[in-house]
Parts: C-alpha cells; structure tokens; sequence
C-alpha cells in the first residue's frame, strides 16, 4: 500500500513535468497548426543551459529563469524568420519538416557542446531533504515539482480563460483569419504563443533535470511522451494537455513498476484505446486533421 | 547565376527528352558498376539501394497517398527482425533456414500484417494528426524491442545473420560474396520498382491520388478511403520490410536502432530531398543522403548538423526536391 502510494506520488510528479512539455506542444499545435518536432531538443537545451549555469554559479533559481528566456527568443527568432517570412502560414507540413530538421541539427550541436554523457544535476539546496506524508518519506524536491505544476496550470487556465490575450489565442484556435479580420495582429500572437511554448518546454528541462539527468537521446524520449500526451488529451485545449499529462504520467510510473518489461505498452494501450474510441482526444478543440 | 540557371535548363531540356535513354544507361551503369569499383563504393552502392527500396516504399504514402508517416521504420525494422528471427544464428531466434524464397514471404506477410493492425489506429487520423500518431507508435515498438530481450535480444539486437540464399531442393545459390550480393538486392530493388511503377499507374494508384488531393470528394464520390488508404498502407509497410530484411542480410544484425524514430526521420529526408510523388525522386534522394552523410563524416564530427542543413534547404527552397530542381517545378502539388 504504501509502495503504490509513493507510485502515485511519482505518477503525480512524472504527469506535471510532462504538463510543462506538453502545454507548449499543444498550445502551439492549437494556433498554428504545426507541431513542433524541435520541443524535446528545446528541453533538453534548457535543461543543460540551467546545468551550466548550476556549475557556474551553482544557482538554481537563476537557471529557471535564464534558461527559458534565452530557448524562447530562439524559439521567437525560429518563428520570426523562418515558420513565418521563409515557409508561410498555409505550408503546415513544411514546417513540421522544417522543425524536424532543426531538431536533428539541435541535437547534433547541444552533444557537440555538452558531450555524450549522463550528466546529473543537482537540485535547489533549499528543497533538499524529505518530508512525511501521509506515512511516506516523499523527497522535498518532488513534492515541489507537484506543486509548482498545479500552480503553473492554474496560471495558464486563468490566462488563456481570464485575460484578453487569451481570449484572443481562444479565438485564434477556433477561427485564426477572422481574428485577424477583427484588427488584431495575429502574427504577433502567434510569434507570442511560440516563443512561450518553447521556453515552457525550457523550463521543463531545468525542472526535470535534477529527476532524469541529462544526456542526448533524452529529447526524444521526452518528446514522444508529450505527443502521446497531445494525442490522448486532445490537440490545441490546456484541459487536453492536464489531464493527458496525467493519465500518461501516472500509468508509465505504474507501469513501471508493475511491468517493468512493458512499461512502455501501457501508454501505447492508453493511446490506441483514445484513438479507437475517440480519435481527437479526450478533450480535443479541433477536428483531427 | 544567369550561367548556372542556362546549364540547368540545358540539363532539364536533356532529361525531358530523352527519359528513357537515360533509365536504360542508369540501369546499364547499375549492372557493370560492381566490375568498375572498389568494394568501400559497392557497399556504398548496396545500402543506396537498401534506402531508394525503404524511401520509395514511404513515397507510396507520402507522395501518392498524401499520408505523412513519420514511423515508417517500423517496418523496415520489423522486416530485419523478421529475417534475423528466422534465419540468424543466435540462440535466441529459430535459426530455420536462409533460403531467400522462404524467408522473403514470411517477411512480407508478417510486416503486412503488422501494418494492417496499427493501421486500424493510425487511419483513422489524417495530416498533422497522422504524423504524430505514426511518430507515437513507431517509438512504442521500438521501447518494445528495446525491452523484450527474450525475444529480440534486447538494445544489442539478433546478430549472426547468414548472407541469404536462393534454393529449390539440391540447388541452391549462396549469395557470399558482396558482388552477387549487390546484384541480388539490384534485383530486387528493380522488381520493387516496377510493381510500385504498375500501382501509381493503375485506378488504384490514381485513386491514391485523389485521397492525396481531396479525400471529402472521393468519399462523397462513393470511394471508401480508408480501404485504399489502408491498402497502400499495407503495401508501404511490406516493402518496407523487404528493405529491413536486406539490411539484416548486408549488417549480418537486426537492431532496434532500425526503428528509431530518427531513422523514419532519415528516409523522410531522402524522399524530400529527392522529390515525392516520383519514382526517381527516392532513388536520387537516398543516393544524395547517403552519398553527404559518408562523404561529410570523413571531414567533419557534425555531418549530421550538414545534413538537417540540406534539408532545411530543400524543404525551404526546393520542396519538389532534386528532381522537382531537374524538371524545373519547385512547389510542391499539395
């Protein structure tokens, strides 16, 4: 009893990192129609800008705030000159295409830098240690982790259902055109919206780093789970990418340790079962086109 | 630049009118190429093949079909563990027989089964939506190798794979040598060929056309898409299958890497780079990948920073590939 306990705990921890993942992918998919292939590589150059700067200055908090504004004025500039002035908004597979290919050379350049190695990072000395609950003795750190994902879902919800700014992304969702036929720069919105997603999934790197370590071939593992995520919580709505979040991270960490040969099959069951009996997601905004 | 665009239009007006000379020299070069070279160059030449056989088959997708897999490599991988299972000398697999005109059957009916059932999920989702979905599962059933040891021999695959053989009874041909090697796979890359060139050609492959351009319509005009789709679904994921087994043949090796999703991503760039909806977009695609990829990594670590950067080039400015670049279109007919 108290194992499975500590297995929810996890599940709960593993479902709020992929939260932080797979609110960007969706958000992103939701505006543009694009997804975006260069997510994982951008968690895991947030996550080794944060180690750097853990090395350097062994401050934690400053990476968490560092590595997501650099990773988002890439993803700014990515948008600003290439999704939007060199490939254009009606060449969705194209851009998928392109984001592919920044991905590989991403990769190739952050093991050129960074090297081919696992590499741990510590956590925020101020979260060290243990805490009991509820009989169990859950490290601090993790239990942080759950926290700050529930607070930074409700920041989310209350922007995109609460301010005027989300109100207009809603509408870019449902109909971007007529947004833009009512006056509003949509091109800003969406440069907007790219820019957070990508430093969204930069900030999960920095978070995730001190639970999953880092080393090349991490931002694939990771980018697959939040397209699973996408897929069974339904593209472009924040509900979708919570409650994927979730399911998926709670049913890999049980499956774990249940079935620790077939981890990964319980989330591709998961995923077949949404596909068959709802193919746009649990909560999907959008028709799957 | 003037010059350069008069060469290029010269070299179009060239491969415009004289098609068939030049398919009937390429096919001429093919079959003398392993007397001319040295054998670093025939291998070159062998895993070219493998790749335009792999590509060409996710052209029938992509290109006709109008569906963006990104987890084609399923069943280029599950193809080579098929073959290793049946034939491979390790203690794992069931060490039968190497006899091509067995082994060859079992591969194709088993990766076509395979693609029928993951095609009852993945088609029922179209575009974006497919690629992702493709993409998901794909990295499923590599994390399934990866982890069912007992089967697949786990992260180190099934090696111990014997060259193939072709036999009936007492005779029997051993293909050992990487000359009759070559041949064998030149063969069955121009048998591939020309069944892919009668399926593009036939109202089925003019129907995959027309789910290509407007699914709506033909739905509406009483064709039931996802029967053609799943068919071309079918055969893409055979062929494929075909491509992994020769790969297991040529390496000697069944390895999971086979189905990363990186290596549906490398044949994506092949068939991009090369031209989809055309058979020699594949063949030229795979040939021009291949070619940088060996060429860049004796000059440099980050030849595959070179590669996306090609890639990114074509998919930018050239998105009807090298062969769009040939025939003098650049857009890409969506």
């Amino acid at each position: 009893m108290e194992n499975f306990l500590l297995q929810l705990l996890n599940g709960l921890v593993a479902g709020m990192l992929l939260f932080v993942m797979a609110a960007g992918l969706s958000l992103i998919f939701g505006l543009m129609d694009v997804i975006n292939l260069t997510h994982g590589a951008f968690y895991l150059l947030g996550g080794y800008i944060g180690l750097t700067l853990v090395r350097t200055l062994n401050n934690f908090w400053l990476a968490l705030i560092v590595a997501p504004l650099v990773v988002g004025s890439l993803g700014l500039f990515i948008e600003h000159v290439f999704l939007r002035r060199w490939l254009g908004r009606q060449r969705h597979l194209d851009q998928v295409l392109f984001t592919f290919g920044v991905a590989l050379i991403a990769t190739d350049l952050i093991r050129a830098q960074w090297g081919a190695y696992v590499e741990s990072v510590p956590g925020p000395s101020q979260l060290a240690g243990r805490v009991p609950i509820l009989g169990i003795d859950f490290p601090l750190y993790r239990l942080a982790l759950i926290v700050f994902g529930l607070l930074l879902a409700l920041a989310l919800w209350l922007f995109i259902e609460r301010t005027r700014l989300g109100a207009i992304i809603r509408a870019g969702v449902a109909d971007a055109q007529m947004v833009s036929g009512l006056g509003i720069n949509i091109q800003l919105v969406f440069a907007g919206v790219f820019a957070l997603g990508t430093a969204l999934a930069a900030l999960a790197g920095v978070i995730g780093a001190p639970l999953l370590n880092l080393y090349p071939g991490l931002d694939s593992e990771i980018l697959i789970l939040a397209l699973v995520v996408v897929v069974v919580g339904g593209l472009g709505t924040l509900q979708g990418a919570f409650f994927g979040s979730l399911l998926i991270g709670l049913a890999d960490t049980l499956g774990k340790a249940l079935l620790p040969e077939f981890a990964r099959f319980l989330i591709f069951a998961v995923m077949a079962a949404v596909l068959l009996l709802r193919p746009a997601g649990l909560f999907g905004a959008k028709e799957a086109e | 630049m003037a010059m350069l665009s008069m060469r290029l239009t010269l070299v179009r007006v060239l491969l415009a009118r004289h098609r068939q000379g030049l398919v009937i020299l390429s096919l001429m070069l093919a079959f003398i190429y392993p007397l001319v070279v040295r054998t670093y160059f025939l291998s070159l030449a062998i895993e070219v093949l493998i790749f335009a056989l792999f590509a060409m088959s996710l052209d029938l997708l992509l290109g006709y079909a109008g569906l963006t897999s990104f987890g084609h490599a399923v069943f280029f991988g599950l193809g080579a563990y098929i073959l290793a299972y049946l034939s491979s000398r390790n203690e794992l697999a069931l060490r039968l027989t190497n006899n091509l005109l067995l082994t060859l059957p079992l591969v194709v009916i088993g990766t076509a089964l395979a693609a029928a059932v993951i095609g009852i999920f993945v088609l029922r989702t179209r575009g974006i939506y497919f690629l992702m979905v493709t993409l998901a599962f794909g990295q499923m059933l590599f994390s399934i190798a990866i982890s069912w040891a007992r089967v697949t021999g786990g992260s180190d695959g099934l090696a111990g794979v014997p060259r193939p053989l072709i036999g009936v009874g007492p005779l029997n041909y051993i293909f050992d040598s990487r000359e009759s090697f070559y041949y064998l796979v030149l063969v069955v890359f121009l048998l591939v060929w020309w069944l892919l060139r009668r399926i593009v050609a036939s109202p089925f492959g003019w129907t995959l056309r027309g789910i290509r351009e407007n699914e709506a319509r033909l739905s509406a005009l009483g064709y039931n898409t996802f029967r053609y789709k799943m068919v071309a679904f079918v055969i893409a994921g055979a062929l494929a299958g075909v491509a992994g087994a020769l790969l297991a043949h040529f390496f000697g090796i069944a390895s999971p890497d086979n189905l990363y999703w990186t290596v549906s991503g490398q044949v994506m760039i092949m068939l991009i780079v090369g031209g989809t909806g055309t058979l020699s977009g594949p063949i030229l695609g795979a040939a021009m990948v291949r070619l940088l990829r060996n060429f860049a990594s004796s000059y440099t670590e980050r030849w595959e920073t070179l590669v996306g950067l090609v890639f990114i080039l074509f998919v930018i400015f050239a998105p009807r590939g090298l062969v769009g670049l040939l025939s003098g279109q650049r857009e890409r007919v969506e």
